[in-house]
């Protein structure tokens, strides 16, 4: 196989990692508006909850978009 | 027509300094930005007065000062404001520089994996001899939790220190990715309303109002997320504080 065309299936491939980290993100900020709607006055004091939930989840998809970039641009 | 969304990642040297050994010490484009953004923050907390009732300018410093105060005291408890000055520094700095960035034709002073990591191993430093100087032996608390069975100690003590030490690994490319991929898309998606435009004249230029309207709204949320990542930095830098604080779950 041409080694180019090798290099952009392989980065397209490293982005369905991506969907993974779609769906993490999403169950954390569904669970937090099903809760929040729940109990309103409790939803203020787990904002900070949230972002370090959404932030160590997010980590994981940006490092599949890290791998497709290092496949681009690097190799 | 050729989209070329990395160019705008390039540092180029506005002048040299010195040089050491063979490597040349210049003054770059990053350097400019990061003097530009240092600027800003200075101008905005010491030219924004005392008034009693604040004006627009002092009012954005007193929120960013109460905003960061309240995510210290509610993360990293009372004692974690002895680190007020560190995390302060942190949040408005990267915030301001990604804000800087979104600008069009400047340059990102946070979207070099250098940068980020620098700041992330500044935090993990600080974190590491802060704890075991306060706690000594104690710190290494952390990695042991309470009440796990002794047969699955091994294991869970593994994955504590192994993810004790990626903290610095993702806390930097989580800031830099955000932003490296963010400001690609936004190059890829107004690169298209020039193509349309070349490569089908009157009828392209027509159809590129859509790829514009997504770049505008791109655009709104590359400034959310700016800010967002400045907050998560911050966030997470009072969580690993936290640990050197009060370690032992």
């Amino acid at each position: 196989m041409d080694p180019t065309a090798a290099k952009l299936i392989g980065a397209g491939i490293a982005c369905i990692g991506m969907g993974g980290a779609g769906v993490g993100v999403g169950v954390i900020f569904g669970n937090y508006l099903a809760a929040a709607v729940r109990n309103p006055s409790a939803a203020q004091g787990q904002f900070g909850n949230l972002i370090f939930g959404f932030a160590v989840t997010e980590a994981l998809g940006i490092f599949s978009l890290l791998i497709a970039l290092l496949l681009l641009f690097v190799f | 027509m050729k989209i070329d969304p990395i160019h705008q990642f390039n540092i180029e040297p506005l002048f040299t300094i010195g040089h050491i050994g063979n490597q040349t010490i210049a003054f770059t484009n990053s350097s400019l930005y990061m003097l530009v953004t240092v600027a800003i923050i200075s101008i905005l907390m010491l030219a924004s007065g005392t008034q009693l009732i604040p004006g627009r300018l002092q009012s954005v410093a007193e929120i960013s000062y109460e905003f960061v105060a309240s995510t210290i005291r509610s993360t990293a408890g009372a004692e974690g404001m002895k680190f007020f000055p560190l995390i302060f520094s942190l949040f408005m700095f990267i915030c301001v520089s990604n804000l800087v960035g979104i600008i069009p034709y400047t340059f990102t002073v946070s979207s070099h994996l250098i940068v980020t990591v620098a700041l992330a191993l500044l935090v993990f430093f600080t974190v590491l001899i802060y704890g075991v100087a306060k706690n000594g032996l104690k710190f290494f608390k952390i990695f042991v939790p309470h009440g796990v069975p002794g047969y699955i100690l091994p294991l869970v003590m593994f994955i504590e220190v192994l993810s004790f030490f990626l903290r610095p690994v993702s806390h930097s490319i989580r800031l830099f990715a955000n932003m490296l991929a963010g400001h690609i898309a936004l190059k890829v998606f107004a690169g298209f309303v020039a193509m349309l435009g070349f490569s089908l004249g009157a009828v392209g230029w027509v159809g590129g109002v859509l790829p514009l309207a997504l770049t505008i709204a791109l655009y709104a949320l590359e400034i959310l997320v700016a800010f967002l990542q400045a907050y998560v930095f911050a966030i997470l830098t009072c969580i690993y504080l936290n640990d050197a604080l009060h370690p032992g779950h």
